[in-house]
């Protein structure tokens, strides 16, 4: 069954400097309990879609296009109310950087507490236990006195186990998680993704998982979608996708990830700058960076979708043994 | 935080102690008082006569040390001018300088806080640039010119409010003050408010910046995310945070205005320390300007230390601890 269904969204930020397109026609539906990776470099537009879904997209930004089926419900046309009582209890988020998102002068339990009531009306007793037992299911030792804590009192790790137990504590059916491991240590990445995982398994939830780091949703995502400048590049099932990618630019990606199988191979780098949102190629927007660009290419190519389900939007897709 | 509190007040001992020094002779090289005290046409006897008994006639060091001793017993010694204990002169005047800067700090907080977070939250809006082009006139002009239109204006023009004095006055509580009177009230508002000005300014300004700044903070994202209201969002999120730089501004300009009342208390003739100050400095009357210095040093003091320890409460990820004086 299909939760979230987004359809053409464009969100555009108006500076000063002229329009970002940062957002320009992103598709991608999610069903109950699936989990999608959302990768792509930095500034591709993977947040800006996470916080279009959520509706915080701050100004000068706006969504100017699209539509978003949540259960069935537009998100774009919902008034603001009845976006707001969704957010933090059917979708969460959970952000980048521990180290900004829990407020530095609440204490744990407040934070914690806030989330529940806010959706809710239960006494603080019942919310405080709530709260302690979500510390306990992220796998915090002795939650009683973390919640007393503030967030300075804890490690980094910790307080992305911290935020995972915020975003989960209504039960949402959809959890957006915004490069969560990134800000972190290899060792502590790992822990996360894997607490995070086991929620969502335990609870149907659908994830999706944003990350600029192909290898970390290889074992995790049930479908990918790469993002590049604003628009889905390639989509498709994740082993389709990291085993057969077939847009140069996914190629790219994962020509810079160290992998088991390719062991010995040098890391290939994708040439060039990531995008200047304002100045954008004419054509496929990869092009200035693409090795296969042709004079077709000055040309906006569609997305094309296989009978298999695997979407590319380039003129010349790559074969299956392309990454070698 | 016991320990540091000690710490500090010891060292608050030390600043008042040099302090007393650096005023007590610098007083003296500024002028004798003698020539103040006594009318020209005094004859050889009368002057001496004078001079002895304002102990003047012994070194300027013997003097200090009997004026220690008399600290050292609650004595800051006797005005030249008035005759009367310097302590006791202060102490008068001073519950119409604390009124009138208590009030304006209050103004300061009242009026500057919430017209912050209006400019703040709506930047774009037209009431927001009139608030931030107000608070720049605010900073911008002299207190005095302010002082005197306000007069012309509310006082002259209009007839709304008395322009000087302190008016009636009442014990409440133990404390005698024109807080407890309407006529009081009515003498204290103007002064209250020019006083206040700089301080309304720069609240508006620190509240404006602190919500900028916050607005694009992770966390004030995140506590969006968990689906919290916006009244929520603002008052506790974003305030808990922008108060800790506001309150600690705040509580070290309240020592300014205790000190620095004087334009004020001149213009509207407030019958407070700073007056009293101005009076003494004029006729080098030592012992009342010495004590008042001393009076002032402490209150620094004690009000930093409050702010130090209100900055812990506000802000946990603070420790009290020494950095030295
Ligand atoms: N507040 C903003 N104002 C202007 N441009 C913005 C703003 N937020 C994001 N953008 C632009 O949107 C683009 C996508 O950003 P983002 O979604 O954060 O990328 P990422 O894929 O790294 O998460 C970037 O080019 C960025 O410049
Ligand atoms: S359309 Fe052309 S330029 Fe764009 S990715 Fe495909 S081959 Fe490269
Ligand atoms: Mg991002």
């Amino acid at each position: 069954m299909t939760i979230l269904a987004v359809d053409s969204l464009k969100t555009h930020f108006f500076t000063r400097a002229g329009v970002v397109r940062a957002v320009d026609g992103v598709s991608f539906s999610l069903g109950q309990g699936e989990v999608m990776g959302l990768v792509g470099e930095s500034g591709s537009g993977k947040s800006v879609t996470g916080f279009s879904i959520l509706g915080l997209v701050d100004p000068p930004g706006r969504v100017v296009e699209g539509s978003m089926l949540f259960h069935g419900e537009d998100l774009v046309t919902m008034p603001t109310r009845e976006i707001r009582a969704l957010r933090g209890s059917r979708i969460a988020m959970i952000f980048q950087d521990p180290m900004m998102t829990l407020n530095p002068v609440l204490r744990i339990d407040t934070q914690m507490i806030e989330a529940i009531l806010a959706h809710e009306k239960v006494s603080r007793k019942e919310a405080l236990k709530r709260a302690c037992d979500g510390l306990a299911q992220v796998g915090i030792p002795s939650p009683e006195q973390r919640l007393r804590n503030y967030p300075h009192q804890l490690s980094g790790g910790m307080r992305q186990r911290v935020a995972i137990a915020i975003a989960f504590l209504n039960n949402p059916d959809l959890v957006i998680a915004d490069e969560p491991t990134t800000a972190l240590d290899v060792t502590i990445q790992a822990q996360i993704v894997h607490v995070a995982q086991n929620l969502c398994r335990e609870r149907g939830t659908a994830l999706i998982w944003i990350t600029h780091d192909l290898a970390v949703v290889a074992g995790l995502a049930d479908h990918i979608a790469v993002m590049y400048a604003g628009r889905v590049v390639e989509a498709g099932q994740t082993d389709d996708v990291i085993d057969r990618p077939r847009h140069p630019y996914t190629v790219g990606l994962l020509g810079s990830v160290p992998s088991a199988n390719r062991r010995g191979q040098r890391l290939t780098q994708i040439p060039g700058m990531t995008p200047n949102m304002l100045s954008l190629p004419e054509g496929c927007a990869f092009r200035d960076r693409c090795t296969h660009n042709d004079e077709r290419c000055k040309e906006s190519p569609e997305i094309t979708t296989d009978s298999g389900g695997h979407a590319i939007r380039c003129f010349h897709p790559q074969y299956e043994k392309a990454p070698a | 935080m016991t320990a540091f509190i000690i710490r500090r007040l010891l060292q608050a001992a030390l600043v008042v102690f040099l302090m007393s020094v650096i005023v007590f002779f610098g007083v003296n090289v500024i002028g004798d008082p003698v020539d103040m005290l006594i009318s020209p046409d005094a004859d050889q006897a009368e002057i001496a006569r004078t001079i002895q008994a304002l102990g003047l006639d012994r070194p300027i060091g013997e003097q200090y040390l009997h004026f220690l001793k008399g600290v050292a017993t609650g004595d800051f010694g006797k005005s030249f001018i008035f005759g009367e204990p310097a302590l006791k002169l202060i102490l008068h005047h001073m519950p119409a300088t604390v009124e009138l800067a208590l009030v304006s700090l209050l103004m300061a907080i009242l009026l500057g806080i919430p017209l912050g977070l209006y400019a703040g939250l709506y930047p774009d809006r037209k009431v927001s640039k009139g608030i931030i082009a107000g608070s720049i006139l605010g900073f911008s002009l002299p207190t005095f010119w302010v002082g005197l239109m306000l007069i012309m204006l509310f006082a002259v023009v209009l007839g709304w409010l008395p322009s000087t004095g302190r008016g009636d006055t009442a014990v409440f509580l133990g404390i005698e003050s024109s807080l407890w009177t309407r006529d009081g009230l009515s003498h204290l508002f103007l002064p209250a408010l020019n006083l206040a000005l700089t301080n309304i300014s720069l609240v508006i300004r620190l509240t404006r910046a602190g919500v900028r700044e916050a607005m694009h903070q992770d966390y004030i994202k995140f506590a969006r995310a968990k689906g919290l209201s916006e009244s929520r969002v603002v008052s506790v999120h974003l305030m808990k945070n922008i108060l800790i730089p506001i309150v600690t501004v705040l509580g070290l300009e309240f020592g300014g205005l205790l000190a620095f009342s004087v334009v004020t208390e001149s213009i509207f003739a407030w019958p407070g320390m700073g007056k009293l100050l101005i009076d003494s400095l004029l006729q080098l009357d030592r012992p009342v300007v010495v004590a008042y210095l001393m009076i002032i040093v402490l209150f620094f003091v004690v009000i930093n230390l409050v702010v130090d320890i209100l900055y812990s409460v506000l802000d946990p990820r603070v420790r009290l601890k020494d950095q030295g004086a």
